[in-house]
């Protein structure tokens, strides 16, 4: 069911859901997106140029994360508007074969201010890897009906 | 390596036409992990009053980076792309995009600021639809801010 601007209040959670994420999904995300960036998909070449690891495209995070808004929405057509600043990198482990995660990426989202005459709410985004959060300022702006 | 600090003002025209197809809304949507039907099943996109599927909010991505290549393939630029970190991202949609959408996209170097050894480079692509009869609409205008770092950075 969509949310009805009348039953919104600034504050207001509207869930988390939580992502698992392995090194073939930055090699889908990089053939789906067309970001060959080997930081991305090679340890040597990521170590190479001085980062800790392969680390996740900022904009598979950012992709990955306003799901959440979009399922809340009812319509990914609503998010009329999405921004955020990347200020940590996801590391991804090494886990091929085990079926385990590389990491894992915590999102939440609540409210954060509502606007009447333009019936848009402004979705505040909480993405947290590794207990740091690796987006900030990620809003979401929602059409609301 | 030194980002030409002339890069400033600069555009990019639009180049080449990018055609939304269905299966590249799909790819993209399972890529981000999104599960919405309307990216993945026709009926359900056209059930909320789409004219067919819809592009999960971040698809623009796609556009803009293929302009942003213009600027960092540029050699004039002195951009080393294995020293680009992306800092922040923006995407305003004047309207969503479509599968059978034809779109291009005019780049604009907003700004390039100094920073360490490297510099902080901002663009905007402006995205718009074909439409019938040569005219184009607009559907998104993306802003992205790269950091290419210096050594030791």
């Amino acid at each position: 069911m969509s949310p009805t601007f009348e039953e919104l209040s600034v504050g207001q959670d509207i869930g988390g859901r939580s992502i698992d994420v392995t090194r073939q999904d930055l090699v889908k995300y990089a053939g789906a997106s067309g970001d060959f960036n080997p930081i991305h998909w090679n340890e040597a070449f990521a170590t190479g140029v001085e980062l800790p690891g392969v680390i996740a495209h900022g904009m598979f995070t950012m992709g990955a994360a306003v799901q959440l808004v979009s399922d809340w929405a009812g319509d990914p057509a609503a998010v009329v508007d999405y921004q955020t600043r990347f200020t940590k990198p996801v590391l991804v482990a090494d886990t091929t074969g085990t079926g385990a995660a590389g990491a894992v990426i915590e999102v939440s989202g609540a409210i954060g201010a509502l606007d009447a005459e333009a019936r848009t709410a402004r979705v505040d985004l909480a993405v947290v890897f590794d207990g740091q959060k690796v987006l900030m300022k990620a809003q979401a702006l929602v059409k609301v009906a | 390596m030194t980002i030409n600090p002339d890069l400033q003002g600069r555009s990019y025209p639009a180049a080449e036409v990018y055609d939304v197809g269905r299966e590249k809304i799909r790819e993209f949507a399972r890529a981000v992990k999104a599960t919405h039907p309307a990216h993945f099943d026709v009926d359900a996109a056209q059930g909320l009053g789409h004219r067919d599927l819809v592009a999960p909010p971040t698809f623009a991505i796609i556009v803009a980076q293929r302009a942003d290549a213009q600027l960092i393939e540029d050699p004039e630029a002195g951009i080393d792309f294995s020293r680009v970190v992306h800092a922040d991202q923006r995407f305003t949609h004047h309207r969503p995009i479509f599968a059978g959408d034809r779109l291009v996209a005019e780049l604009h170097v907003d700004g390039v600021r100094a920073m360490g050894g490297g510099a902080m480079i901002t663009t905007r692509a402006e995205i718009f639809a074909l439409t019938d009869g040569d005219g184009r609409e607009p559907v998104s205008t993306t802003k992205s801010s790269i950091l290419v770092r210096g050594e030791g950075q």
